[in-house]
């Protein structure tokens, strides 16, 4: 693992190279929230994704779209070292975050998902009221006074855009309310650490189309404020969404019959899904495969 | 795939004897159902009878005694006619008591290393273990429990009762003081909060300190600290006791765990707690119906262990009313084990041989009770996931 002094002279190096945005595809500098730098994922000795070269930009949406089974979560997952709680698991490579290694002997994973906080696939709200869901971050991070709790809890249900709708049963259990109420809560919960960046394990796919499309409005409104990446299955929603796409998908080795996830191409949005560069990206858009 | 079918043969008719299929067939389900059904309600028969038998004679005793010698007496000497239920219900509840002293924190405490820390390979080798430790027959704890921890553990114990209560009252003390700064903090200024951390640090050392000096004066005042004694408390059994339901807790405590979503979990490293965090402030709360059911389960096979209270609880055949578990004394299965042998003696002399039966139906129905509150709590946990 690359200490800090070399992890950031690689990252020096990552910027003067051209794999990751075309020039007119935004500033590639030091606003890049994460770099990543021929990042693998392996579970034991199997490699579940390879050669993630990725630069995620400040306040913009990123999705990672492709097939099932092509390790976009298991990417996502390494963004805030969740992968750290599978035993076999392991990251090869560099993963820089605003310049740090994410993954240099010192870094502490309990500080890192302070900071980058993570949505996942099914909502889980803890079997506690709604005010002790959202207040669990900043409990956990030593703020006690009830006062202070009041108006993080107040403030992250309004991002969250769920104050007016249980504003009257705070005490309620969190468990009794829709699917679509509790991802909401869940972005809240994670929103009330103050994070940096939030990430979303297809926050969408246990919801209805209308609690989809109020995730998605409110995606938009935190993107004013948070950098946000997006694993999703459903391309329309990336489409939509985001601000970049990277596309990544799954190749098959035929002596172990294992699949490894690659990623093809990450550009704009725009760009992926009306020009996109390789061929793989255009078959799966179209929906030829996948 | 090619096409398997050949049009050529017409498929034979069907009829209904071909979907009937051979009748030997039926018959050979039945019979394999009825030899199944025969042991169900075998085993059922012979829990009814035990339950005839055990009323039946406890009910000669009920009808046949009188009451005044059940309650309040000088203790419980069956072969005088002096059943004095308190003596052996408060044993009972003594070694229950103290048993799940040691039992649920070791057990509950063995639950959470298992199902939250323990890597594959460690759980792989401790969870046998632990299995082994609950095939341990009873008697082999009821020897370890009169040989060794009642003379070297129990008896010191015992002799400085004053330090125990010393110790208690110190923990309280040092909890109090923890609980207060806890809720000072919250309100405090940095120089207070420095202050604060002094005074629990320095409440910490004094309170370790007094209690290290207490044990060791107290261990050294005795020059045959180590000397084998042959004698038995209650106490002793309930520790042996304990040890025999540590398994049986962790084992149910740590099923309670793991049924808790790994959804939870990650929820909470996701925002950045640490395992301790996750583990106080989600896993417990949300397992927390099946770890009272494990304490349920646990204390009811505390109540109805009989070898190691027989052999190392410090009494036989009779003993008198005590509270203290650094007496000796009787427990409801003690009594009734110690009642059951020396047949000859027992009957004949009155209601002494139903009083057995009699105390044998008070512990069935306790043991029931808890039983069903413990199934109540589990059944909950099953619902709740």
């Amino acid at each position: 693992m690359a200490d800090l002094t070399t992890a950031i002279a690689v990252k020096e190096s990552t910027l003067t190279t051209e794999h990751a945005l075309s020039p007119d595809s935004g500033p590639v500098s030091d606003d890049m929230v994460f770099q990543t730098r021929d990042l693998s994922v392996y579970y034991g000795d199997f490699r579940a994704v390879r050669d993630v070269e990725l630069a995620i930009p400040e306040r913009q949406i990123t999705a990672l779209i492709g097939p099932s089974g092509c390790g976009k979560s298991t990417v996502l997952r390494s963004f805030n070292r969740m992968n750290d709680l599978i035993p076999t698991a392991r990251v090869d490579g560099t993963l820089l975050y605003r310049g740090v290694d994410l993954y240099a002997d010192r870094v502490d994973p309990v500080e890192v998902r302070r900071r980058i906080g993570m949505v996942f696939q099914k909502p889980n709200p803890f079997p506690k009221s709604i005010f002790d869901n959202v207040a669990y971050g900043p409990r956990i991070a030593g703020i006690r006074k009830k006062g202070e709790l009041n108006d993080i809890v107040e403030a992250s249900l309004h991002k969250a855009a769920l104050w007016d709708e249980v504003k009257d049963r705070l005490s309620a259990s969190a468990t009794g309310m829709s699917g679509g109420q509790q991802q909401r809560l869940c972005i809240a919960r994670a929103i009330a650490s103050s994070p940096d960046v939030l990430l979303m394990d297809e926050p969408c796919s246990a919801l209805d189309p209308i609690a989809t499309a109020r995730i998605e409005d409110l995606m938009a409104e935190l993107k004013n404020d948070y950098t946000i990446m997006i694993v999703t299955h459903n391309m329309q929603q990336a489409a939509r969404v985001s601000d970049r796409t990277a596309f990544f998908t799954a190749e098959v080795d035929i002596h172990t019959d294992q699949r490894t996830g690659l990623l093809v191409e990450y550009d704009l949005t725009t760009t992926i899904f009306s020009n996109p560069a390789d061929e793989r990206t255009e078959n799966y858009i179209t929906g030829r495969f996948g | 795939m090619t096409d398997v079918i050949d049009d050529s043969i017409p498929p034979p008719p069907l009829t209904l004897d071909l979907l009937a299929g051979p009748s030997r067939r039926r018959l050979k389900e039945r019979l394999i159902s009825a030899v199944f059904f025969a042991a169900a309600i075998v085993s059922v028969i012979i829990s009814v009878l035990i339950m005839f038998s055990l009323v039946r004679e406890a009910w000669t005793f009920i009808t046949g005694v009188d009451w005044g010698v059940t309650w309040g007496e000088a203790g419980w000497f069956p072969r005088r006619g002096l059943y004095d239920m308190p003596t052996l219900l408060v044993s009972s509840v003594i070694v229950t008591v103290v048993a799940m002293l040691v039992a649920g924190p070791l057990g509950l405490g063995s639950a959470i290393y298992l199902s939250e820390y323990a890597s594959r390979r460690t759980r792989s080798i401790l969870k046998p273990v632990l299995e082994v430790l609950a095939g341990v027959p009873s008697v082999v704890l009821g020897f370890f429990a009169l040989f060794f921890i009642s003379p070297q553990l129990i008896e010191r114990i015992g002799r400085n009762a004053w330090l125990l209560i010393g110790a208690l009252i110190i923990v309280t003390y040092a909890a109090v003081v923890a609980l207060w700064a806890r809720r000072q903090f919250a309100e405090a200024t940095v120089a207070r909060a420095v202050i604060i951390k002094r005074v629990v640090w320095l409440t910490v050392f004094v309170a370790g300190g007094l209690l290290l000096a207490w044990w060791v004066l107290s261990v050294a005042g005795e020059a045959d600290a180590f000397a084998v004694k042959r004698s038995g408390q209650l106490a002793a059994a309930a520790v042996g006791v304990g040890i025999l339901t540590i398994p049986l807790v962790a084992s149910v405590a740590e099923d309670a765990l793991a049924s808790v979503p790994r959804e939870l979990r990650e929820a909470s490293a996701g925002l950045g707690a640490r395992q301790a965090t996750t583990t106080v402030q989600v896993v417990l709360p949300a397992a927390v119906s099946g770890i009272v059911a494990a304490f349920i389960i646990g204390i009811s096979r505390a109540l109805g262990e009989t070898m190691v209270v027989f052999m190392a609880g410090g009494a036989a055949d009779a003993a008198q009313f005590t509270s203290s578990p650094f007496d000796g004394g009787l427990t409801m299965t003690a009594g009734m084990a110690s009642l059951a042998t020396g047949t000859d003696n027992v009957v004949g002399e009155g209601l002494t041989f139903q009083s057995l039966y009699f105390v044998g139906l008070v512990l069935f129905l306790l043991t029931l009770l808890l039983n069903i509150v413990a199934g109540r709590f589990v059944a909950r946990v099953r619902e709740r996931y």
